[in-house]
């Protein structure tokens, strides 16, 4: 299956045959870092190796285009319900430099005693299922094919079924899970021992597929009262889990540990969060990072939230990390939108090039509070192990409330989660193994009778799942109505009517969302801002974000609706635009040939800016293909411009027209088409018009061959330069060699 | 029982950890941690459960809706400390037949009272 940037991701084509897809590689993937990599006008120190087709961050086209890739893995999360849905903004988010998507699960999976078959919807994510799973890996084998980096795949091995998931993710060709038997103690109400024994084999089987595994701790950053008390026993959370996988037979290449930076300004962020992190570093040495950013105190702000993303990444590039997660800046307001992921994974992005190379130009003072600060923070730690072992053991300390307290360690406020050991989901289903206890596989933890002699557990039956994948048993549908094909009936019928309609998280979910200013009170201004949404047109509306500018002069509302106006694509005026043309071959065609340009600023106008990025070769504009370009300045008159082109035998005009008022630009335009004509030139001038008010409709109504508008490169006029010439103009042939 | 409120006595608790050099202090801190984790090692080590049984199946080539039945009943009849998938191919090697068919035959309803004996 291969995908082209000019089409849509079909759903159908990955459906198709998944019986027999098997997944091409197993395991995590690293990026494959670069020092000293020249990029654009540019040395970056703190880079790995560029994607093959990507949309570069929007302040690229300043500096060539260039879209350098960081050092860190990139993840963002992805949870519509509807895989057939996520699986589009997957390749979008990694077309933004994602290369790690996680999966987020439907709510209440942990507690499926057992494994969820085919596609049914979900719930704030969706039920991981073996079919969801493969067809997800084959679109994610597609995408990282199309963006020429490996692309790593990830979700969940918690809840009751773990060591069920963990196989089935081994199967699949999954590269990284959550595994954390304490996430299970904690936060989903599951038996504590049968937690841990599931752990054990699920860990297990997820070291011998290579799978990176990440802990749960970051959680209570997001659940604890005051998130910066809970750190000493982020440690003990992270430890137990590291020493327990160790344990299970998982090198520590293959244990994450999910780290947050626990505060958010207007706190002192970065005096509180970055000697925990620090310290942490120190403690977990060989271990994997994972830097997560922080939602404990997210509002619906979206601008807020980015800031508070952005110094978590600084606080990751000033220690270290392996992982850059990211968070969609509308957790705070709504399930995640399409655009707020690519915008999480922007923030990251565009953060870490910021900041490349700083490590090279700063360091953390030594000598200054920090290290007395990691030394405390490590010490409470270790008062936090000790009192754990003085209770009794981790099932104990559990019971007495030990964890997820809001003290700072020792203090203690007696208001942490308290769970009954012999109680919770699962609770008495674990059973001691006999003494003829065995397990006839691969990948198993502890005593097992079919674990003796030296060949494999599974050679009696001529081999496991994990070593014949063809044995894997794949059920495609249970649910007769809730299901993948059925879901996808509607959106084809509306692609094939050639509807078009808005989304943000599913396909026709119609939702848009408006923003409106007004200058009044907080309740009256959220009632007029809501009744402004209705008369709009959009359906139940609601406010998603409300900030008060002034008590009296005005608050600003982002409101969401549904907006009900499908649209026919074909009944659509579409500007067509031609592709680029590869920049070697409107270099190859134009450095053979002497082609001449005239251009100018045209009219009382002194802007040259817009017009040197499309000339000179500094800002990677055509002159570097080879064209001979002749600038006459600004403030020229369009006569001036004819004179020129005249004297110069010149084969195109290229005028920029960027400040307008009373259609001045139209008059340049008409105006430089007449004289040409007047002067027997216009058969073999090429005129070109470009600036910001400019369009190729406006500029071919006024006479031009071509307009360009905002966001224009110079490889999109050489392109357009070429095609022309090489169409109409006979005299730009090479001359014979002779 | 939930921990009583204590108030943040640190400063009289550090005392004797503020003897350790940074090293030692860490080196400490994973020798609890592991002393932590060792009897629950020993637990999963000699442990079972439901799911871990029928992941066991799973990798021997059954589906998810076959593995759970084979569990299930075999978890009423008190079976699942020997092993599910040892069971399974206890009674495929009796019988010589393969796994599949073993395990198919028990969720007939076949040769249970053998698995029992």
């Amino acid at each position: 299956m291969k995908l082209t940037p000019d089409r849509k991701l079909d759903v159908r084509e990955i459906l198709e045959d998944l019986e027999h897809y098997r997944p091409r590689r197993k395991g995590w993937t690293w990026r494959r870092k670069k020092e000293n990599h020249h990029i654009g006008p540019f040395l970056y120190k703190d880079t790995s190796d560029d994607l093959a087709q990507s949309v570069p961050l929007p302040a690229a086209h300043y500096f060539g285009g260039i879209d350098p890739q960081c050092d860190f893995v990139i993840t963002t999360e992805i949870a519509s319900g509807r895989f057939e849905d996520d699986l589009r903004r997957m390749r979008m988010a990694a077309w933004h430099g994602a290369d790690h998507i996680m999966v987020i699960r439907t709510t209440g999976q942990s507690h499926i005693d057992g494994l969820i078959e085919g596609t049914p919807e979900g719930v704030g994510g969706i039920p991981i299922t073996r079919k969801q799973l493969r067809a997800t890996r084959k679109a994610l084998d597609a995408i990282e094919d199309e963006v020429g980096r490996p692309i790593n795949f990830h979700s969940y091995v918690s809840g009751v079924a773990g060591p069920e998931m963990a196989v089935l993710f081994a199967e699949e060709g999954v590269n990284g899970a959550h595994q954390d038997p304490q996430y299970n103690v904690l936060y989903r109400d599951i038996n504590m021992h049968r937690s841990f024994v599931d752990a054990a084999e699920s860990k297990r089987i997820l070291a011998d597929s290579s799978i990176l595994q990440l802990d749960g701790a970051h959680n209570a950053n997001a659940m604890a009262k005051e998130a910066w008390k809970v750190t000493p026993e982020l440690f003990v959370q992270h430890a137990i889990n590291c020493a327990y996988s160790r344990a299970a037979g998982m090198p520590p290449d293959l244990i994450a540990l999910s780290t947050v930076p626990p505060t958010a300004p207007p706190a002192p962020k970065l005096r509180l969060d970055l000697p925990y992190a620090v310290a942490l570093r120190d403690v977990f040495q060989g271990y994997i990072f994972r830097a997560q950013q922080n939602t404990r105190y997210m509002e619906t702000d979206m601008l807020e939230a980015t800031v508070t993303h952005v110094l978590d990444t600084l606080i990751s590039r000033l220690t270290s990390a392996d992982i850059q997660s990211t968070i969609t800046p509308d957790e705070g307001r709504n399930i995640p939108w399409h655009y707020n992921n690519v915008a999480g994974v922007n923030t990251a992005r565009q953060a870490l090039m910021g900041l490349d190379g700083l490590t090279e130009l700063i360091e953390l003072r030594e000598d200054g509070p920090l290290r007395g600060q990691v030394r405390e923070l490590q010490e409470r730690a270790v008062l936090f192990l000790e009192e754990i072992l003085e209770s009794g053991g981790y099932y104990q300390a559990v019971a007495n409330g030990q964890f997820v307290d809001s003290g700072y360690f020792p203090e203690r406020k007696g208001d942490g989660i308290v769970r009954d050991p012999d109680g919770s989901d699962g609770a008495g289903t674990v059973i001691r193994r006999e003494a003829d206890y065995g397990a006839p596989v691969c990948s198993h933890f502890g005593d097992s009778v079919c674990a003796h002699g030296s060949g494999k557990p599974c050679e009696d039956y001529g081999g496991c799942t994990l070593c014949v994948p063809s044995k894997i048993r794949y059920i495609d549908e249970l649910d007769p109505e809730d299901n993948v094909a059925k879901r996808l009936e509607h959106p084809l019928a509306e692609r094939a009517a050639g509807k078009l309609s808005p989304e943000v998280e599913r396909h026709g979910d119609n939702i848009v969302c408006v923003t409106l200013f007004l200058p009044e009170r907080p309740p009256v201004a959220e009632a007029a801002a809501l009744e402004m949404a209705k008369r709009m047109g959009l359906e139940n509306p609601e406010v998603i974000s409300r900030r008060v500018l002034h008590p009296a002069e005005g608050s600003v509302f982002e409101i969401k609706g549904a907006l009900d106006v499908a649209v026919l694509v074909d009944g659509l005026s579409v500007p067509t635009r031609e592709m680029p043309l590869p920049e070697a071959e409107i270099e190859a065609w134009a450095r053979r040939r002497n082609i001449r340009l005239v251009a100018a600023t045209v009219g009382e106008d002194e802007h040259s800016v817009g017009l040197h990025e499309i000339l000179d070769i500094k800002h990677g504009g055509i002159e570097k293909y080879g064209f001979h370009c002749h600038d006459l300045g600004t403030s020229v008159s369009v006569e001036e411009v004819i004179d020129a082109a005249q004297e110069r035998h010149a084969h195109a005009v290229l005028i920029s027209t960027i400040v307008t008022h009373a259609d001045v630009h139209r008059q340049h335009m008409r105006r430089l088409d007449e004289l040409a004509r007047r002067r027997g030139l216009r058969e073999r001038l090429v005129l070109i018009a470009g600036g910001t008010q400019v369009t190729d409709e406006l500029a071919r109504e006024c006479g031009m061959d071509a307009g360009f508008g905002h966001n224009t490169t110079g490889r999109d006029v050489a392109s357009f330069l070429v095609r022309a010439l090489r169409a109409g103009q006979p005299d730009t042939e090479p001359p014979a060699k002779g | 029982m939930s921990c009583p409120e204590r108030a943040d006595d640190f400063e009289a608790r550090r005392k004797r950890l503020q003897v350790m050099s940074d090293e030692k202090l860490r080196g400490y801190f994973w020798e609890l941690a592991e002393k932590i984790v060792a009897p629950l090692i020993e637990e999963a080590r000699t442990h079972t459960t439901p799911s871990i049984e029928r992941s066991v199946l799973l990798r021997m080539g059954f589906s998810s809706t076959e593995a759970k039945g084979i569990v299930e009943q075999m978890g009423g009849r008190k079976l699942l400390g020997h092993g599910a998938g040892k069971l399974v191919l206890n009674l495929a090697k009796a019988k010589g037949i393969s796994v599949r068919t073993a395990g198919k035959a028990l969720l007939q309803g076949n040769h249970w009272e053998e698995l029992s004996r």
